[in-house]
């Protein structure tokens, strides 16, 4: 699961090539693994139902993971996701029940359509302040982070007084219905957070490989200097994909409320850490530059089918966070020996071709 | 010190060979080392003195060969075995902790306890400010590391390695920033530790230096040792001659072509020093379309720093800058790429690559707008200009998707020639460009500067090496502590004036004036 683009693992039939190849497939290879073995474990556990509803839940931890995957191959971490999608779903739900009050005794109410763009807009702002702090303020991205996670948490729960804004329907007067959309609503028969989730995906996963942003996002994670003296502006692609992660986060502020039909202000608590469970789990290098959005969904996958079908075979959720924090570190073992075997078999090669 | 007839041989190489992925630094060598003389080593860059010297203080291990050590056949597997054989290393980069005090760093690991294992900071203190004393530097030993000038530094890295007592102490360029009264201080604690039969091995480039204090002279010269002398037997001339070798290296023959118009220009830039003073003074400088100007100068001379203010990586640098006669307002380097300057930087694992993206990556690292539609790399494009860099830079590759981390030294030196290349420059600065790379490579960056040239790029390039500024240079400036100390026609210029301008203002000389 490196970005190496396709360094294939050459065909000659030594067993450190096909040991390779199935240590670089690891994810995938337990993805199938687990779903194999909770479809003889879990009864009901492949019926299209139960397939749907554990895809929603994997499409939350999804969204902030592909946003954290870009943070983490420049090389950075973010914290503040949970927070981010706890702050958006509440600004959601503040404009549905109140709109905004222009102290003149008028107050305007948006349409469901605005009500989104503006909470995406709130969590790219967050993003972008995460991104100045970082560029500007040269402050590591983990206190950044972590001052924004403390600093969003605590504006969610003023804007309410930590109550509940419930009951999101909206008044068909004001033009402010149709809010369970994002969440319950379905297309062909998929859930819309699914559709966002493929359309979301497949515009990261291009732009990782398509635009010179892409690129220069795994640059600037593989050699920050070399980075700016080749002319990338290291600057703005941090900024980027801080204001990205800020955005994947609203989309799932936005559908948990939607889903809910009521926004929390502790919604979204330590989701940030799924999320970087998810990346990490995906082949994505905490010491940056290695990373794909493939991995990482098929990583988001596997924690969520995991978790899901512990639940459906009833083991205790004691037991399902020592099985979750077990996976993790086989993962990352499981991709430093692939590391060291790759180097192996590349110096192994050096040497035959002389 | 007369009497340097024959000295016990303390410490014995045979046969020694070191093998790096791609690369052979050293082949078999043989090395002897005498006891209360300097053994000096000397050869030019990448010529293998290092890792040699690396090999004996333990931190790298031979790939062939034995080491004997008075008489007894010795292996190190780490630095730690070799100081408990009473041999200590002062090596060329500094190996300093910044955050810790003076005092710390010459006792790690080795600090001063009392019984119940606490360190003892008084102790520490009082026996480092002996070692300070005798190298007279006004080192305090409760002083942080990161707060001294580099000069000091390698001061404190030279109390650590004569606090070892070391039976061996092998030094690394160890004047490389000492100012020259500083020197003058090092050479005489030179001398005590020879009274008290310490061998000493010295690595250095400054010839001068090496025949006032060397007893017995090595050379080596690409990973071979081509001459072992004792010092008062030989003399400036056959030191060069064992250096360079009767083999004249490959430089590529000038074409005869003529400089077109001025294509760029440098006035007046200055880089302040944090440490106070200015790392670039006032220099000026023009180049024309198709010519090749040396910058030679020795290190820390101010020619890399220059190099950064020209591509803006430096934003309090002053100065102007002009590309064909129009003057470049761009301040960031991004920009000025665009303007048609590019950078190849001395130290190409830092600054040159990304080293685990792959050679097409690389390669199109810089230029990448160039073959995107809107926002899309079409990669067809792209795929062709790598395959033609391949080609034109002779990169020997088996497929430009694997990692460059897995390419020998003068092949990666290669790439970032070809990322520059790609920005499709006007103008081009090459920073050291022959550093660490093969002689097969060597000739083969050589001639694509010649070539580059007749194409009618200007190019600058750097370098503290005497022949390749000599033999690839149209026009030569020197650089000394800062400022341009020279400016000579290929014509005109002589070994011998280069390097007396390359000492003015800095160096060894007894009477030179002193740093500020």
């Amino acid at each position: 699961m490196t970005d190496v683009p396709a360094k294939a693992a050459t065909p000659s039939a030594s067993s450190g090539s096909v040991l390779l190849t199935l240590m670089k497939l690891r994810t995938f290879i337990a993805l199938i693994a687990v779903l194999i073995f909770f479809s003889i474990a879990a009864p009901n556990f492949l019926s299209t139902a139960n397939l749907i509803l554990m895809s929603k839940h994997v499409a939350l931890n999804a969204f902030l993971a592909m946003g954290m995957t870009f943070v983490i191959i420049t090389g950075g971490i973010d914290l503040s996701v949970g927070s981010i999608v706890g702050l958006c779903g509440m600004v959601a739900g503040y404009l549905v029940l109140n709109g905004i009050d222009l102290q003149i005794g008028y107050t305007i109410y948006f349409n469901v359509f605005e009500i989104a763009l503006i909470t995406l807009a709130v969590g790219i702002l967050i993003g972008a302040v995460n991104g100045l702090l970082i560029t500007r303020l040269n402050v590591a991205p983990f206190i950044a982070t972590l001052g924004v996670l403390y600093v969003a948490r605590g504006l969610a729960l003023l804007s309410s007084d930590g109550r509940t804004f419930p009951n999101l329907v909206g008044k068909p007067e004001l033009g402010t219905t149709g809010f369970g959309f994002l969440g319950a609503g379905r297309l062909l028969g998929l859930p819309v957070a699914i559709w966002i989730l493929i359309v979301v995906a497949l515009g990261a996963a291009y732009l990782a490989k398509y635009t010179p942003l892409g690129r220069h996002i795994f640059a600037v994670g593989g050699n920050e200097r070399a980075s700016r003296i080749s002319g990338v502006r290291v600057n703005m692609v941090k900024m980027f994909v801080y204001m990205f992660s800020g955005f994947c986060a609203a989309i799932v502020g936005l559908i948990i409320s939607s889903e809910l039909m009521a926004s929390h202000p502790a919604t979204g608590e330590s989701f940030e850490l799924n999320a970087i469970a998810a990346a990490v789990l995906g082949g994505t290098s905490m010491s940056g530059g290695r990373g794909t959005i493939g991995g990482t969904i098929v990583g988001a996958f596997v924690i969520g089918i995991l978790s899901d079908g512990l639940v459906m075979m009833g083991v205790s959720s004691f037991w399902q966070m020592v099985i979750k924090g077990l996976v993790i570190i086989v993962a990352v073992v499981v991709d430093q020996a692939q590391r060291r075997l790759q180097s192996r078999v590349t110096l192994m090669q050096m040497a035959k071709a002389g | 010190m007369s009497a340097a007839a024959e000295r016990e041989i303390i410490l014995k190489l045979e046969d020694i060979s070191k093998v790096y992925s791609g690369t052979v630094a050293v082949k078999r060598a043989n090395f002897e080392v005498r006891k209360g003389a300097v053994n000096v080593l000397v050869g030019e860059n990448g010529a293998g003195k290092s890792t040699l010297m690396k090999i004996i203080a333990g931190v790298e291990r031979p790939t062939a060969g034995r080491i004997l050590l008075e008489g007894e056949e010795v292996s190190f597997s780490s630095s730690a075995d070799a100081v408990n054989r009473g041999i200590g290393m002062v090596f060329q980069e500094l190996n300093l902790f910044g955050n810790m005090s003076v005092a710390e760093n010459i006792f790690a690991t080795r600090e001063i306890t009392n019984r119940f294992g606490k360190i003892d900071r008084k102790e520490q203190e009082n026996r480092a400010a002996e070692f300070l004393e005798r190298l007279q530097a006004g080192i305090r030993p409760d002083m942080l590391v990161e707060d001294l000038r580099i000069g000091q530094q390698q001061l404190v890295e030279i109390a650590k390695a004569v606090s070892l007592d070391a039976r061996i102490l092998i030094m690394d360029e160890p004047t490389s920033a000492l100012s020259a009264a500083e020197v003058e201080i090092l050479f005489k604690v030179i001398a005590d530790l020879k009274a008290r039969g310490v061998a000493i091995v010295y690595i250095s480039h400054r010839l001068e230096e090496l025949i006032r204090i060397g007893d017995y002279i090595t050379v080596l010269r690409d990973g071979r040792i081509t001459g072992q002398e004792e010092m008062k037997n030989v003399d400036t001339q056959w030191i060069v001659r064992q250096m360079i070798g009767s083999d004249a290296k490959d430089f590529a023959k000038a074409d005869g072509h003529l400089p077109g118009e001025e294509i760029f220009r440098a006035e007046e830039i200055c880089l302040p020093r944090a440490t106070g003073g200015l790392a670039v003074d006032h220099v000026s400088l023009s180049l024309r379309a198709g010519e090749i100007l040396g910058i030679y100068g020795l290190m820390g001379a101010g020619r890399s720093e220059l190099f950064d203010c020209i591509m803006g990586r430096h934003g309090h640098s002053t100065g102007a800058i002009f590309i064909g006669g129009i003057k470049v307002t761009e301040r960031d380097t991004t920009r000025r790429i665009r303007r048609g300057l590019a950078l190849i930087p001395e130290d190409r694992q830092r600054e040159g690559l990304v080293s685990i993206l792959s050679v097409a990556s690389n390669l199109t690292l810089a230029s990448l707008s160039r073959f995107a539609r809107l926002f899309h790399i079409r990669g067809a494009d792209e795929r062709q200009a790598v395959t033609r860099m391949v080609r034109e830079l002779a990169i020997k590759v088996a497929d430009p998707a694997q990692e460059v981390s897995s390419l020998s030294g003068g092949n990666q030196q290669k790439v970032v020639i070809g990322k520059a290349l790609l920005t499709e420059p006007k103008v081009l600065l090459m920073d050291e460009p022959s550093r660490g790379i093969d002689v097969g490579a060597k000739a083969d960056v050589f001639r694509t500067m010649r070539k580059l040239s007749r194409d009618g790029l200007g190019i600058l390039f750097a370098t503290s090496d005497l022949d390749e500024v000599m033999a690839l240079s149209d026009r030569i400036a020197v650089m000394s502590n800062g400022k341009l100390t020279g400016m000579f026609d290929r014509a005109e210029a002589t070994e011998a004036i280069l390097v007396a301008a390359s000492a003015l203002g800095h160096g060894p000389a007894p009477h030179g004036e002193h740093r500020p």
